[in-house]
């Protein structure tokens, strides 16, 4: 490149012209997840919002049952564990297919897909207990909050799943392609961001919940 | 621009690395790490040994804690220079998440303390 060709702006080898630097855009290996990451990031914002609802409105509860109540350590540890290893499985499968090993990455992904099920039925269960009882959302205002917090959390993780399946079907059928490995490194960070809300969910909702 | 050249610039969140025993381990580290203060928050929550006030905002801690683990060790959010723009949004995520949070808890806790209902209006509301 000769430096007439830069400072005419004809390459992206000077800042004035390009504003990108001196390197020009990034890869899309760099911009792909990092777009992803702002998109979790605002995904948490939108969490935070759940939170300060929740945190208001908890002794809102109209005379219904009360956190103290309702909550069972033991299951919400059970659930804590099997999302902390679902996470830590996903992350075993980044570094299975980035050396493209199908049969490990397929079992990764296979058993990240499992402990997740296992964590969204004892949710389920949980939900399905409590609205047996008479503690459904349109209970109380500490209810509708609960449930809209720890559901929207829910449903994030069924859309992963979901989100799952087709990484391992694109695995199987096209192999290991960059772009394949750029959806995969995508749908880890969601899938790590959902550990992270999780623990405040476990911690806020369930533990100070249940304080004697 | 090679991608090997632009991954000594900067790396994208969660990337791995390229040495399979150090990335295992980083992963195995973290999940050791969460575990232990998972386990830490259910006996925290659960024992009557410490000072009960104080529990709830030890909690809290924890949690904190556990979140950096999550951020280091899983999504490999590090203080190196090819971290920069991952941080710098991170920051700017926590920043926004904090003001929401402990604006809207400030705020309505006074509100809720602060403007007074007659009996009459308190029967009518759904609160308590």
């Amino acid at each position: 490149m000769t430096s007439e060709a830069a400072t005419i702006g004809l390459t992206h080898g000077g800042s004035e012209d390009t504003g990108l630097g001196h390197r020009g855009p990034e890869s899309k290996s760099i911009v792909v997840p990092y777009g992803f990451w702002l998109f979790v990031l605002s995904d948490m914002v939108l969490f935070s919002a759940l939170f300060a609802t929740y945190a208001t409105l908890v002794h809102a509860t109209d005379g219904g049952p009360t956190t103290n109540q309702l909550f069972d350590r033991n299951l919400v540890a059970i659930e804590t564990v099997a999302l902390l290893l679902s996470s830590f499985v996903c992350g075993l499968a980044m570094i299975a297919a980035k050396r493209s090993n199908m049969m490990w990455t397929q079992g990764w992904l296979v058993l990240t897909g499992l402990l997740g099920l296992v964590f969204l039925s004892i949710e389920m269960f949980e939900f399905a207990k409590m609205i047996g009882e008479g503690a459904g959302p349109q209970r109380s205002a500490f209810l509708s909050s609960f449930f809209t917090l720890v559901g929207c959390h829910g449903a994030h993780v069924t859309a992963g799943l979901l989100w799952l399946g087709t990484m391992m079907a694109q695995f199987w059928a096209k192999g290991f392609q960059q772009h394949i490995l750029r959806r995969l490194l995508c749908f880890s960070i969601f899938w790590h961001a959902l550990d992270i809300i999780w623990v405040g969910i476990f911690t806020i909702v369930y533990l100070i919940g249940t304080l004697p | 621009m090679t991608e090997d050249e632009d991954h000594l610039l900067d790396v994208a969140p969660g990337a791995p690395h390229d040495n399979l025993f150090s990335e295992t381990l980083l992963y195995i580290v973290g999940l050791a790490l969460a575990l232990v203060l998972t386990g830490v928050s259910f006996w925290v929550a659960s024992t009557s040994v410490l000072w009960g006030p104080g529990v709830a905002t030890g909690l809290v801690v924890l949690a904190i804690a556990q979140i950096g683990i999550h951020l280091v060790f899983f999504l490999h959010i590090t203080s190196g220079p090819d971290n920069t723009n991952n941080v710098l949004a991170l920051a700017f995520g926590v920043l926004i998440v904090f003001l929401v949070m402990i604006g809207t808890i400030w705020i309505m806790g006074h509100m809720n303390a602060n403007v007074g209902m007659s009996p009459e209006m308190m029967n009518l509301q759904t609160q308590h």
